[in-house]
């Protein structure tokens, strides 16, 4: 997992500073032209302010959501029902927390420290994907997330991956052929729930049902009030629209769940076959914005669990800054 | 006492310190003091939690064993048979630390000594566990060498857990002479005593570099009864926690 599509930005900074972007006019040009012959941007690379600034965020987020995301998930490795489901959750979470370390240190190349993006994390200052202050009430859940959540999470990177910043798209590259086995994974717990007994049935229903809200959130608000700037996509930081992306999943996931039997809680969700398009119940936006601003059911319990890791381990990072001090041991 | 008693035995002790030493080092996912000791807490985890399931598997398949999903997930406490180190809580890093130093140096010595046993399944898991463990020791000790150097806070916390966490990790070595004796003289194994010893003599040394100082064996009291089925109050919760979701509905397929 787990960007989603939508990068939350501090409202009075929403605009791109244009004296940020003609400061350097003919850098700039050359800038965009490498973009635009499908060049990619390195560390060392001139580069514009904003353009650092709004990577930052992005890659920022994206790696606060791979150790967020962990923990939903992580909280069912010790009830895991058997030994290949066992195995299997341990990895994949393994596998996100290495996504987030391979995003920080992308992130890192551009100038923040990962010290400085843990803090800003826990102050509240830097957001993550919003799917994660939802609940995994039971093992189905699990299921879902593996699956649906893990889907959506690749169509974002993927589209990512083609990007212009080089140690992102290097980063994205190896996480979406992993992110494809955990899809596996997933879809191998949810067909066996789905073609179990009738309590793993319902279960599952019951999961989907609680899920589908925050899985439609996954990819932001609707392109007509998204105000994502011209400038992001011509730069190759945004690489496609919300509309679009969630149309890309809803394509090729939902007829996978409905053949199962499934149902999901729109009545209103079909294909419209003459514009090949998606139509749905537009989800709650309001809800979004408001668990987005820390008024999710699981905001304060998710920050909790990462502060308590960087208190409790302060000890261990402040020792692996000295090393040697008490250097006693003899050489042999 | 019977040969196929005495080893089913072994293998429950070996395999049910295996499954839940895993258990502990999966609790750290996601709360490690770093990121990369999440992911190596986690990948050691799922190492452990496999060799168990192989232990089980081994069960099943030569010494007439249930299933091993239900063996591990169904199975009533008092058929436990794994050591209290492994079913203390995590508690700080420190402690797990300590516990992960301690644990794999006497299974790294454990499999050693089963390269040659008369049992073939032994043998041939052996060889693959052997691999394996040579880095979860590696990671211990480079983390026990770095910790005990790096300033007096970070010194004293490990000292505390070496001697928070000794006695435990020699009740691993709880001896069972009705079962050890036949099982030294098919040549399964060499018998808790003779590992006891090796494992001493392997961790002195580390320790020592670490400068570390290891209490006088002679003065603890090793945390019997694991063995004889005899736990601390912090098994049964974990049980409880593993179970849930496998005994909502133990015939069904998860």
């Amino acid at each position: 997992m787990y960007g989603g599509g939508y990068i939350f930005d501090e409202p009075n900074k929403k605009q791109l500073r244009e004296e940020e972007q003609h400061d350097e006019p003919e850098k700039l040009a050359a800038f965009e032209e490498r973009i635009a012959k499908g060049e990619k941007i390195e560390p060392g690379d001139w580069m514009p302010a904003e353009y650092r600034r709004q990577l930052i965020r992005l890659i920022e987020q994206h790696a606060h959501s791979e150790i967020i995301g962990a923990l939903p998930e992580g909280t069912w490795i010790t009830r895991a029902p058997g030994f290949k489901r066992k195995l299997a959750l341990i990895a994949k979470v393994q596998d996100e927390i290495g996504h987030g370390q391979l995003l920080y240190n992308a992130a890192e190349t551009l100038g923040k420290s990962r010290e400085a993006m843990i803090n800003d994390l826990l102050s509240g200052k830097s957001k993550y994907s919003n799917v994660f202050n939802y609940p995994a009430e039971t093992w189905a859940d699990v299921a879902v997330i593996g699956f649906l959540i893990d889907a959506a999470a690749i169509v974002n990177q993927v589209a990512n991956a083609k990007g212009s910043y080089g140690p992102y798209c290097r980063a994205l590259e190896r996480i979406c052929y992993e992110e494809s086995f955990h899809l596996k994974q997933g879809h191998d717990a949810f067909i066996e729930l789905a073609t179990g007994t009738p309590a793993q049935r319902d279960m599952l229903q019951d999961a989907l049902n609680r899920w589908w809200q925050p899985i439609m959130h996954f990819f932001g608000p609707p392109d007509k009030v998204s105000s994502h700037s011209e400038k992001l996509m011509q730069w190759k930081v945004k690489m496609a629209s919300n509309d679009d992306m969630r149309n890309q999943f809803l394509d090729a996931y939902v007829p996978k769940v409905w053949e199962l039997g499934l149902t999901l809680p729109d009545p209103a969700l079909r294909k419209n076959e003459a514009t090949g398009r998606w139509e749905y119940t537009d989800p709650d936006w309001d809800e979004f914005f408001r668990v987005i601003n820390g008024g999710g059911p699981c905001n304060a319990e998710r920050l909790q669990v990462r502060k308590w890791a960087e208190e409790h381990g302060r000890w261990v990072r402040k020792a692996l800054m000295r090393p040697a001090e008490r250097k006693t041991f003899p050489a042999a | 006492m019977s040969y196929n008693a005495a080893l089913t035995d072994l293998i429950i002790k070996m395999a049910d310190d295996e499954l839940i030493q895993g258990h502990r080092n999966s609790e750290w996912t996601g709360l490690g003091p770093v990121m990369e000791e999440d992911i190596a807490f986690s990948s050691m985890a799922q190492d452990k939690i496999g060799h168990a399931w192989a232990l089980y598997r081994i069960l099943h398949e030569n010494l007439e064993g249930k299933d091993p999903d239900k063996f591990a997930f169904h199975r009533p406490e008092k058929d436990f048979k794994c050591s209290h180190l492994v079913e203390m809580p995590n508690e700080e890093y420190g402690f797990s630390l300590m516990r992960h130093f301690l644990f794999d140096h006497a299974e790294a010595i454990r499999y050693e000594s089963l390269v040659d046993s008369s049992f073939e399944p032994f043998r041939i898991l052996s060889k693959k566990v052997k691999g394996e463990l040579k880095y979860h020791t590696l990671h211990a000790n480079a983390w026990i060498m770095q910790l005990s150097q790096a300033g007096e806070e970070s010194y004293q916390r490990m000292q505390e857990a070496l001697n928070n966490t000794v006695a435990l990790a020699a009740g691993i070595f709880e001896p069972s002479p009705e079962y050890e004796n036949i099982l030294i003289a098919e040549r399964i194994y060499p018998g808790e005593a003779a590992l006891y010893q090796r494992w001493l003599d392997r961790i002195y040394p580390i320790l020592v570099k670490a400068s570390l100082n290891l209490p006088d064996m002679k003065t603890i009291t090793p945390a019997y009864g694991g063995r004889q089925a005899i736990h601390t109050p912090y098994l049964r919760p974990l049980l409880k926690e593993m179970g849930e979701v496998f005994n909502l509905d133990a015939e069904a397929s998860w």
